[in-house]
């Protein structure tokens, strides 16, 4: 059995005519990250497609999250991390003297896996997001309304907590916790929204839904999802990434991906053999 | 016989042992428990008995007269008020803005680890030696003089470690999931402590400070040297018999008047002892309970 080779195997495709370069939302060039001494990115060049759903997938530990984290520079947060290479978002190397990672952030939304809703009202999570941005303070009462109205709606939550709109976010099913984590990106208008495995604290029901709503904010955003789903990388994704150790080893179409690996580890993964 | 032997769990010799120690365990733990609550029953009931002949409103109201042999011990009472009213102003905001910079803005590195060490040899300073400090430190170097504020600076020194440790700990029991959330729509630290962390953590905070209330209340040591007086004329009435006190007076205190009318002074009638005595316990239980109170309406207010 061969090792790894650390190149990485694109599958060339167009999905809608001729390519052109800012189809590309997330690009990162010879991206590497240390938390301390450990390595968890190496050399990772990526090139995530605009209004697509791009699934992350790999064993545990192989630098998903990390990767997902790396966009809106969360990571500077963990303490001890060291980057190098480039990650250019909407154009923008995100890492230039003149980017806001308050902005930045404003227009990368990320869900995370356990749904954590802020200890306020319902009302309040939704609007929190343009509270923290001051971007509330000129909106009047019915404005306020109409926001909140229109991304409950977006997510498909508006009819169960209409009436409740003033109650705590935390007394909410998981599912509509993590609906409503996803509705209170939506007032920020994000370009990009990142989800680090959003659907591995719900039940079955609860996964049909929140998967359903994923599908439907393709075209409107760019999704990037973790996942340790692999049949749910198969049904949510358009595009999927597989990641080993810190590497990419392949990014493909995700129906060419499941069907036609072009890498042996890349098989043996989405078989089932490890990971 | 043939039931036992069908029987393919019964209990072995060691088991029925093991019961008996279990009990033994049981039994002994819980002696201790109500072990603890007889000396606290012993010393209330035996204060108010002794103290009874003596408490009255006007014990509370009224001033010390004829060398502490009548009248009341009004002038202590306003006297620790002010005390723990000026000890928390200074303490409280200093603690809780310490603590917030400890658990939400510092990294672990040698400097935050050597705070945090200074803060745990604080709280195990003893109260004389605070005094003591109190009196090098305002009375002399400062040069306050022995005064109330030199006074409530000493004490807020001796319990800012524990205002400190108790905001510490309270922040650090929101979920980091809620912090996250904020940073992630690219929030501040301090909107994520304004509009997040703060409002959540408020009634361990709180419950804190308000333990310290008791505190600064009932310890002698500290205010000894730098500014509690034996006896000072105050007003029966009035302004002035609300607020005594200025920044820069000597003042009356209840601990230091009962140590003064228990081992200092002669022919205090034994009442007088035991109602000042009472007094400050009563003080005491009320802010106690008063924080467990507040403590239980905020919690039942947050839920996650």
């Amino acid at each position: 059995m061969s090792t790894i080779a650390p190149q990485v195997v694109t599958t060339e495709f167009t999905p809608t005519g001729s390519r052109q370069m800012d189809d590309d939302s997330i690009r990162t060039n010879d991206l590497n990250l240390w938390y301390g001494d450990f390595q968890a990115l190496m050399n990772v060049s990526v090139n995530i497609k605009k209004g697509i759903i791009t699934g992350l997938i790999g064993p545990s530990g192989c630098g998903k999250t990390t990767l997902l984290r790396c966009f809106n520079r969360i990571n500077e947060r963990y303490g001890n991390v060291t980057t190098t290479g480039d990650i250019e978002i909407l154009e923008k190397n995100i890492y230039d003297s003149d980017v806001s990672v308050r902005q930045l952030r404003r227009s990368i939304g990320m869900v995370f896996q356990r749904p954590n809703p802020l200890p306020i009202s319902i009302y309040d999570n939704v609007l929190f997001g343009m509270g923290i941005h001051d971007a509330d303070k000129s909106l009047s009462k019915s404005n306020r309304n109409d926001i909140v109205e229109k991304s409950l709606r977006e997510v498909d939550l508006w009819n169960t907590v209409k009436d409740r709109l003033k109650s705590r976010a935390t007394t909410l099913t998981l599912e509509q916790q993590q609906k409503l984590c996803i509705a209170r990106l939506l007032p920020l208008k994000p370009d990009i929204i990142l989800m680090d495995e959003p659907c591995s604290a719900l039940d079955a029901e609860g996964i049909e839904k929140v998967e359903n709503l994923i599908e439907s904010l393709r075209d409107d955003y760019t999704v990037v999802i973790v996942t340790h789903n692999m049949a749910q990388a198969r049904r949510a994704t358009d595009e999927c990434i597989f990641m080993l150790l810190g590497e990419i080893i392949e990014h493909s179409k995700t129906s060419e991906l499941f069907l036609n690996p072009q890498h042996e580890k890349t098989e043996m993964y989405i078989q089932g053999r490890y990971g | 016989m043939s039931s036992e032997l069908n029987n393919p769990f019964a209990s072995t010799e060691q088991e029925h042992r093991g019961k008996k120690v279990e009990l033994l365990v049981k039994s002994c733990t819980l002696a201790m428990t109500w072990l603890l609550i007889i000396p606290v029953l012993a010393i209330i009931i035996f204060l108010v008995y002794k103290a009874w002949p003596a408490l009255s409103i006007e014990f509370l109201l009224d001033n010390p007269e004829k060398k502490m042999t009548a009248g009341g011990i009004w002038g202590p009472l306003i006297g620790t008020f002010f005390l723990v009213l000026v000890s928390l102003i200074i303490a409280a905001p200093t603690g809780i803005l310490a603590g917030v910079y400890l658990n939400e803005f510092a990294r672990d590195n040698w400097v935050t680890r050597f705070i945090n060490l200074a803060v745990v040899n604080l709280a195990g300073v003893p109260s004389i030696v605070h005094g003591l400090f109190g009196l090098g430190a305002f009375v002399y170097f400062l040069g306050m003089d022995r005064c109330l504020l030199a006074a409530s600076c000493t004490v807020a020194v001796m319990t800012l470690p524990v205002i400190i440790t108790s905001t510490k700990e309270a922040l650090a029991s929101v979920p980091m999931s809620f912090r996250v959330a904020c940073w992630n729509m690219g929030a501040t630290k301090w909107q994520t402590i304004r509009t997040i962390v703060l409002p959540n953590s408020i009634s361990g905070i709180l419950t804190g400070v308000i333990l310290q209330v008791a505190r600064a209340a009932g310890e002698t040591a500290p205010i000894l040297f730098t500014g509690a007086m034996i006896s000072s004329r105050i007003a029966d009435s009035g302004w002035d018999a609300m607020v005594p006190y200025g920044l820069e007076d000597r003042f009356m205190a209840l601990s230091y008047h009962l140590y003064i009318i228990s081992t200092q002074w002669q022919n205090v009638p034994e009442s007088f002892k035991f109602g000042t005595a009472a007094v400050m316990i009563g003080l005491v239980i009320a802010v106690n309970s008063l924080s467990i109170g507040f403590r239980i309406y905020l919690r039942a207010r947050k839920k996650w």
